[in-house]
């Protein structure tokens, strides 16, 4: 497993929140009970396994949602 | 496509907010209903666009958000053929989106200004033995940085050589430079103010003290209380209702117009962002005050707290025994004092340290033949004399006479809590000193601002003898005082506390009063931003500063208020919007979107003013 935490541009509406959080949820061999998605500072942290999902598709969900990805860090855990 | 709508969304409500002044000039001077319908049918589309997406994504994910409600009530408005509704709601949703981007930003500025001040980029020295500028996230520990005057120290680490100035203000609130030669420990985010240093990296970026307070003060201002729980859950299901409601006014009315209104009516906007705001701007004015502050369950439970806790040593007094009365009873003070100091400094007694500290620069003589008399004191020869120093017993047996004027000045200072030492010089009695711990300077005007702010009980519980403790609580001005309690007695107590219903704060040094930190409502640690101090606790004073203590107080109740404010602002305008639907006749959807944001508006800016809260 692996710790994620990616820096989004300001986030503005509570209801991005639910949206990031249901769509990074979703994706498979991400930790379900990690993901934090911190409204007033921009961030989404999450546990997720590499192997079955990189973290490029995380961002890549996100993005698709609209909210660009500014950096992400990863390290192991 | 979708990006590009997103990235232009500012010069899109730019754009439709001047085709919506085009359509009304074009309406009211020149009469020209087909300029007017073709303009405002262009900002509607223009407008509902990037709305209509942000919608369709969130119904993707199976929630039903703002954006939907409006973006069904911009088409319901559009297929009747209200144009004029349809931009204008649209053109004051985005704006008012805007608007709220940019207040939010302020909000957020006092814990930004804190993240801003970590460390980017370090001089790592690589194989070849040279330093190279490198991102600060590829430092490992073990690394060998390299910081000149004027930055910032990248990690946290140990000085292999050199030597320098370092202001800590960051971590510790304390902005006088602190001196750092090898072996000393250095932290990431402090500055070297002057000198040049090499350090070997320890703990590297989250795992750093700046990086653990970042992160806390990060995971605060989004963690959740009660409150905003029911909020969440009550807003997920609010907004569907709200729906439903509409759908089933259409339903009975067959009225477009109305069911629309009602959708736009319902949002539920300024309630989802009114306690969230409150909370950041509070957090962030504590961050910047010297108070940290884990979330905004703490806020609440802090802002109605009943009985504070204070342990003595470390916390009420400063912790180090000193010289606090003195007494002389020969002119040739100097002298005495020299040879006083000779033979305390021999000793590593915390009272000789005390002694020692107080009396200073000084000569120093050869001292010969000491013998330290247990539970007595010292006696010694130095340059000729027969020093004794010790306390009362020692000056009986050493047939040093003491006068009444002395036995009386000895019951004085021993009424005020101190330790007697007593020096005599060839059998003669020269100095009397009372040694105690000192209180803080400031700490009683501060426990005063407790009182006012309407803390009930203020106690001090202390391992401590009783007469000791007493002292300090009377001193002070404190409700109650418990000595002779050991750890395990001072959590029952505060669990005695909690049973009858109060709510307690425990005020200790977040190392040996762990069980009492964790147990109380409220945990507050003295700790200079050590980690003990930040993990164990809800409250950390930076530094260990006292005067911290009535800011959160006051902060935390301000911050409280703030919140129901902005949820009686968010509660009431849905209401009254509601209400006026069915009660009058000049509300529609434009008017209650203007209303709406406007409300979302009034919510931040009550939440900036804590911003500046300082406590008068």
């Amino acid at each position: 497993m692996k710790k994620a935490t990616i820096q989004l541009d300001t986030l503005t509406c509570p209801s991005c929140m639910q949206k990031i959080d249901h769509a990074v949820k979703s994706l498979d061999g991400v930790d379900k009970d990690s993901v934090k998605v911190l409204f007033n500072s921009s961030k989404v942290k999450l546990n997720f396994d590499d192997a079955k999902t990189p973290v490029e598709e995380i961002e890549k969900a996100i993005t698709s949602l609209g909210y660009e990805v500014k950096k992400s860090t990863v390290k192991e855990i | 496509m979708q990006r590009f709508i997103f990235s232009k969304k500012n010069q899109i409500t730019l754009i439709s907010g001047i085709l919506i002044v085009i359509a009304f000039i074009s309406k009211f001077t020149f009469s020209q209903p087909v300029i007017f319908n073709a303009a405002l049918i262009i900002a509607s589309i223009l407008g509902v666009a990037p709305i209509a997406l942000q919608a369709y994504q969130a119904l993707k994910v199976k929630v039903v958000s703002i954006d939907v409600l409006v973006t069904i009530a911009v088409i319901g408005a559009f297929l009747i053929q209200n144009y004029e509704e349809s931009a204008i709601v649209t053109f004051l949703f985005l704006f008012g989106a805007y608007l709220e981007q940019r207040t939010l930003n302020q909000t957020r500025s006092a814990i930004k200004e804190l993240t801003e001040m970590a460390p980017e980029s370090a001089l790592k020295q690589m194989e070849n033995g040279e330093f190279k500028e490198v991102d600060v996230e590829e430092v490992d520990e073990g690394d060998i940085l390299l910081v000149k005057t004027g930055a910032k120290v990248p990690v946290d680490g140990t000085v292999i050589s050199g030597e320098g100035y370092i202001n800590e203000a960051s971590i510790t609130g304390e902005s006088v430079p602190v001196n750092k030669t090898v072996a000393s420990k250095v932290f990431a985010g402090t500055i070297l103010e002057n000198g040049t240093i090499q350090i070997v990296a320890d703990r590297v970026g989250e795992d750093t003290t700046f990086g653990k307070i970042i992160e806390l003060v990060e995971e605060a201002q989004d963690s959740k209380s009660e409150a905003e729980r029911f909020i969440d859950k009550f807003s997920k299901y609010y907004t569907p209702a709200v729906l439903v409601l509409s759908a089933i006014v259409w339903f009975i009315t067959r009225d477009i117009e109305l069911a629309i209104t009602i959708l736009v009516l319902g949002c539920p906007g300024a309630l989802v962002i009114g306690v969230p705001v409150s909370n950041v701007a509070g957090i962030g004015n504590g961050a910047r005050n010297g108070v940290l502050l884990k979330g905004s369950e703490v806020i609440q439970d802090f802002s109605k707290v009943d009985t504070v806790i204070f342990d003595k040593t470390g916390t009420l007094t400063i912790g180090n025994p000193e010289v606090a009365d003195i007494e002389f009873y020969s002119d040739n003070k100097n002298e005495v004092l020299a040879y006083l100091a000779s033979v305390e400094k021999e000793s590593d007694h915390p009272l000789a340290r005390a002694v020692v500290d107080y009396i200073g620069e000084t000569t120093y003589f050869t001292v010969e033949n000491t013998d330290v008399i247990k539970g007595g004191g010292i006696i010694a020869n130095v340059a000729g004399h027969r020093i004794a120093v010790g306390n009362v017993a020692l000056m009986e047996r050493e047939n040093v006479p003491l006068s009444e004027k002395v036995r009386s000045d000895i019951a004085r200072f021993e009424q005020k809590g101190n330790s007697i030492v007593l020096t005599a010089v060839d059998g003669e009695l020269k100095v009397l000193m009372g040694i105690r711990d000192q209180i803080r300077p400031g700490v009683k005007a501060d426990l005063q601002k407790l009182k006012r702010l309407g803390v009930k009980n203020l106690v001090v519980l202390s391992g401590d003898n009783q007469g000791t403790v007493d002292l300090v609580a009377s001193e002070l001005g404190l409700t109650e005082a418990h000595g002779h309690m050991l750890p395990e007695d001072k959590s029952a107590y505060i669990a005695d506390l909690q049973e009858k219903g109060q709510i307690v704060a425990f005020v200790g040094d977040g190392v040996n009063d762990s069980p009492s930190l964790a147990l109380a409502n409220i945990g507050i640690a003295m700790g200079s931003g050590t980690d003990v101090a930040i993990e164990t606790s809800d409250v950390v004073l930076m530094n260990s500063d006292f005067s911290r203590l009535p800011h959160a107080v006051g902060l935390t109740k301000a911050t409280a208020h703030n919140m129901y404010q902005n949820m009686i602002i968010a509660v009431g305008v849905v209401l009254v919007l509601l209400a006026s639907v069915f009660l009058s006749d000049w509300m529609n959807m434009s008017i209650g979107m203007l209303v709406h944001e406007a409300s979302i508006l009034a919510v931040i800016l009550n939440g900036m003013r804590l911003l500046r809260y300082k406590l008068r």
